[in-house]
C-alpha cells in the first residue's frame, strides 16, 4: 500500500493514536479533505491510510494483521458482523437517529444494533446526452427493451449506445440488474432467487443488450469515471452522482440523468443508492477512542460531513438536516438526481456476501460474455449462494 | 603400547607432535562450518520464515474452516480439498492455464531460440539489437500489463491495436471484454508476456550458442554438412541442450506462476482466470477463506511438482552430461 499520509508522523501504535482507511476516492482533493479533517481532530493523532486498487481485498486482509485500521469506511456485510469485527455504536449514534434517512439506518443495523454510520450517500443511475438523443429521435428510456431499441438508434461509427462497465459490467451491479428485474439474489427469509424466472429473464434480456451491437464494451476506464462518457464514445453510461460536476462542466444543460430501466412485466425502474459507510474495529486496540474520533467526525462536525459530500464530487449528505442545506443538489440535473434517487432508490443487501457476489459475477460473465445457457450458468452459483446461506443462517 | 615401550624420550613432546595436526584440522572444520552457517544462515532463517513456516501453516489451515482469521477455527478433516477438487471454477481455472502454458512454453522457446541465433549471426549493432530485446525483461510485469491494457488494446476505436486494424477497414475489437466467438484477450496477455519474457531467455540461449565450439561446425563442413538447416539441426540444437532444458523448465514455472497480467489485464473473470487468481479471490480477497485457499495451493502445488519431475526426466535434467 504506497499511498498513505500521515498528518502527524507520530507511531502509529498506542494509545492516543489511531489508524482511520479510506478507499481510493477518484475526485480531486477529497485525500486533502481526509487529512485535514484527521489533523484537526486533537484527542488523538489520526493516521489516514489512502487506500488504492482493491479495496475490499486489501481492508479484508488488513483487518486480520496487526497493523489493522482502528476506524475505516466501507459497506456493512453479514460476514464482519459474524465475526465479531465490527464495534456496535448506538451509543454514540443515538441522539441522532433520527437526523437519518431510515433506509440508511436500516442499512446498517443488524438484529437491533446499529453497527455503521453513513458518511455519503451515492446513488448509481445512467447519465445520457439530450443533443444525441433528439438527433436520433430517442425518448429516454423506461424499460430495457425501450433502451436496448434506443441504444441501436445512437450507435454510429464514432459513438456506441451504452457503456455500463469493462470488466466490471456483471460484477459490480448485480444488485441493481436484478432490482430492475424486481427480484434479488437472496430473498427477504434468506433463499436462494438465482434460478427463478425473473432471474433467469434478466440475464437473459442482459445478454440480448450486450450483444445487440450498440455496448461499448471496452474503455480505458470503468463505468465509475465518467471519461467515456465526456470523450461521446457513448450516448448512455452507468455512472453516480459523484461524476456529475465533471459532466457538468463538459456539457453544460446538454446532459440528463435517468433511472436504471426495469427489465419484464415484473420488473420496476431502479437507482443503487450505494455510498459508504463508517465502522469502528471491535478487535482494534483502541475502540473506545476510536468510537469517539467517529462520533466527532461524522455526527458533530456537520460541516465537515458538508465538505465531504459536496465540494469534490457530489454525494448526497445521509443526514437530513445536512441535505436541506446542501444547495449545490437542489438545482438542475442534481436536483433531478436526488428525486430520482428518493423515488426508485434500492440498497445494498447485507446477506449478500462476496463469495456469493464471485458466484453470481462467473455465471453472468459467462452468460452475457460466453453465452452459456442462463439456466446450468446460474445453477453452478446457486449451489455456492446456498451453501453461504446454510453457513451463515443454518 | 608398543609406541611408548619403544619411544622413551620424551613422550609428551611426541604426542604434542601427533596431535597438534589433528588440531589444526578440527580448527579448519570449525573455521569453515562457521563460514558455511554464516553465509547460509540469514537465508536460511528468511526461506523458513517466508517460505517452509508458512507452507506448513498452509498445510495446516487445508484441514480446518479458517473463514475471516488466519487461525484454525473448525478441524474439517479434507473437506476442503473435496470442495476445491470438486469446485468448477478452480478446475477451470486448472485448464485455463494448462491452455497458457501449452501455448506459451513453445512459442516463448521457439521465438527467443530465433532471435538469439539472429543476433549470434548479427554482423553489425549486435550489442544493440541484444540490449533492445532484452529491455522489457526489466519491466515490471504491472506495468506491462497496464500498457497493454490501457495504451495498446484498450478497445476504443482510438487505441493502437484499433487504429492499425481500422486501417484495413476492420471494426474495433473490445479486446479484454469480448462476447463469445473469438477469445480475443488471449493474443494480448500472450503478447504481453512474450513482450516481457522473450529477451531474458534469448540471452539465455545466446549464452549457450556461443558455448559451441567453432570447431564442431568446422568438423561438419569437412564431413559435407551444409551450412544453414543441417548444420542447425545436427550442430546446433545438441549443443544447446543444456540451455534449452533450462529455458523450457523456468518458463514451465513461470507459467504455473501467471497471475499478475491476467489479475490486471482481466480481473476476476470465469473465462480466462489462471488458478493463482482464483486462489487469490478465494484466500485474499473479500472472501478471506483461508482453509479452501489453502487446499487450492497444496493441490497446486502437489500438481506443479509432479509436472516438473515428469519434464525434467523426459528433458534429462540434472543428467550427468554425456
Amino acid at each position: 500500500m504506497a499511498a498513505c499520509g500521515s498528518n502527524s508522523g507520530r507511531a502509529s501504535s498506542g494509545a492516543g493514536s489511531l489508524q482511520q482507511w479510506y478507499h481510493q476516492y477518484g475526485e480531486k482533493g477529497t485525500q486533502q479533505a481526509a487529512l485535514k479533517f484527521a489533523k484537526a481532530y486533537k484527542d488523538a493523532a489520526v493516521t489516514v491510510q489512502w487506500v488504492p486498487g482493491d479495496y475490499g481485498s486489501k481492508l479484508a486482509s488488513g483487518l486480520l494483521s496487526s497493523s489493522a485500521p482502528d476506524v475505516f469506511e466501507d459497506q456493512l456485510n453479514i460476514e464482519l458482523i459474524k465475526t465479531g469485527q465490527l464495534a456496535p455504536l448506538d451509543d454514540i449514534f443515538a441522539s441522532v437517529k433520527d437526523d437519518f434517512t431510515d433506509a440508511d439506518v436500516k442499512l446498517n443495523t443488524y438484529e437491533g444494533k446499529i453497527y455503521g454510520i453513513k458518511m455519503i450517500d451515492d446513488p448509481q443511475f445512467l447519465y445520457y446526452r439530450k443533443s444525441m438523443f433528439q438527433k436520433a429521435g430517442v425518448q429516454p428510456p423506461t424499460t430495457f427493451d425501450e433502451l436496448i431499441a434506443g441504444a441501436k438508434k445512437l450507435t454510429n461509427s464514432k459513438t456506441k449506445g451504452v457503456y455500463f462497465g469493462s470488466q466490471n459490467f456483471v460484477v459490480d451491479h448485480i444488485a441493481p440488474y436484478l432490482a430492475a428485474a424486481g427480484t434479488s439474489v437472496v430473498s427477504a427469509d434468506h433463499k436462494s432467487n438465482l434460478l427463478t424466472p425473473e432471474v433467469i429473464a434478466a440475464f437473459t434480456k442482459l445478454r440480448e443488450l450486450y450483444t445487440s451491437g450498440s455496448v461499448l464494451q471496452s474503455a480505458p476506464t470503468e463505468w465509475t469515471d465518467p471519461s467515456a462518457f465526456i470523450q461521446e464514445l457513448v450516448a448512455i453510461q452507468w455512472c453516480g452522482l459523484w461524476a456529475l460536476p465533471q459532466i457538468k462542466q463538459a456539457f453544460g444543460d446538454d446532459f440528463g440523468v435517468m433511472a436504471i430501466p426495469s427489465i419484464g412485466a415484473q420488473g420496476k425502474q431502479v437507482v443503487y443508492n450505494g455510498g459508504w459507510s463508517t465502522f469502528v474495529n471491535a478487535k482494534g486496540k483502541n475502540v473506545d477512542a476510536a468510537k469517539k474520533f467517529v462520533k466527532w467526525l461524522w455526527i458533530d462536525q456537520t460541516q465537515y460531513q458538508e465538505e465531504w459530500s459536496l465540494d469534490y464530487g457530489f454525494h448526497i449528505p445521509p443526514r437530513k438536516s445536512v441535505a436541506t442545506k446542501a444547495t449545490k443538489l437542489q438545482t438542475g440535473q442534481a436536483a433531478d438526481a436526488v428525486k430520482l434517487a428518493g423515488q426508485f432508490g434500492i440498497v445494498d443487501d447485507i446477506a449478500f456476501t462476496p463469495k456469493m457476489a464471485t458466484a453470481v459475477s462467473d455465471a453472468g460473465n459467462k452468460i452475457l460474455r460466453s453465452g452459456a445457457d442462463p439456466k446450468a450458468a446460474l445453477g453452478t452459483a446457486d449451489g455456492i449462494v446456498q451453501s453461504e446461506l446454510k453457513r451463515l443462517f443454518g | 603400547m608398543s609406541e611408548t615401550q619403544t619411544s622413551t624420550v620424551a613422550p609428551a613432546a611426541r604426542s604434542a607432535a601427533r596431535k597438534a595436526p589433528v588440531r589444526r584440522k578440527n580448527r579448519q572444520v570449525r573455521g569453515r562450518t562457521g563460514a558455511f552457517w554464516l553465509f547460509v544462515g540469514p537465508f536460511l532463517v528468511g526461506l523458513a520464515i517466508f517460505i517452509y513456516v508458512p507452507i506448513v501453516w498452509s498445510l495446516v489451515l487445508s484441514f480446518f474452516r479458517a473463514q475471516n482469521t488466519v487461525v484454525p477455527d473448525v478441524f474439517v478433516g479434507i473437506k476442503n480439498y473435496v470442495d476445491m477438487l470438486t469446485d468448477s471454477a478452480f478446475l477451470s481455472s486448472l485448464g485455463t492455464f494448462t491452455l497458457f502454458a501449452i501455448f506459451i512454453v513453445p512459442t516463448t522457446y521457439l521465438l527467443a531460440l530465433g532471435l538469439a541465433v539472429l543476433i549470434n549471426r548479427a554482423r553489425f549493432a549486435r550489442t544493440f539489437f541484444r540490449s533492445v530485446i532484452f529491455i522489457p525483461a526489466a519491466c515490471s510485469y504491472v506495468v506491462g500489463s497496464l500498457v497493454w491494457k490501457l495504451s495498446i488494446f484498450n478497445g476504443v476505436r482510438f487505441g493502437l491495436a484499433n487504429t492499425l486494424i481500422a486501417t484495413f477497414g476492420a471494426d474495433p475489437i473490445p479486446w479484454l471484454s469480448a462476447t463469445g466467438g473469438f477469445p480475443w484477450y488471449w493474443p494480448v496477455i500472450v503478447t504481453a508476456r512474450l513482450w516481457l519474457q522473450v529477451g531474458f531467455y534469448m540471452i539465455l540461449l545466446l549464452a549457450g550458442l556461443q558455448q559451441i565450439p567453432s570447431n564442431l561446425y568446422e568438423a561438419a563442413y569437412v564431413d559435407g554438412a551444409k551450412p544453414g538447416w543441417q548444420t542447425f539441426v545436427n550442430v546446433t540444437l545438441p549443443g544447446l541442450r543444456t540451455a534449452t532444458v533450462a529455458v523450457l523448465i523456468l518458463n514451465l514455472i513461470n507459467a504455473y506462476q501467471a497471475f499478475d497480467e491476467f489479475y490486471n489485464l482481466l480481473g476476476n473473470v470465469p473465462y480466462a482466470r489462471p488458478p493463482l487468481v482464483y486462489l487469490y479471490y478465494t484466500a485474499l480477497g473479500a472472501s478471506q477463506d483461508y482453509g479452501h485457499g489453502s487446499a487450492g495451493a497444496l493441490i497446486l502445488a502437489v500438481l506443479i511438482a509432479v509436472v516438473t519431475i515428469f519434464q525434467a526426466r523426459v528433458l534429462g535434467f540434472g543428467r550427468a552430461s554425456d
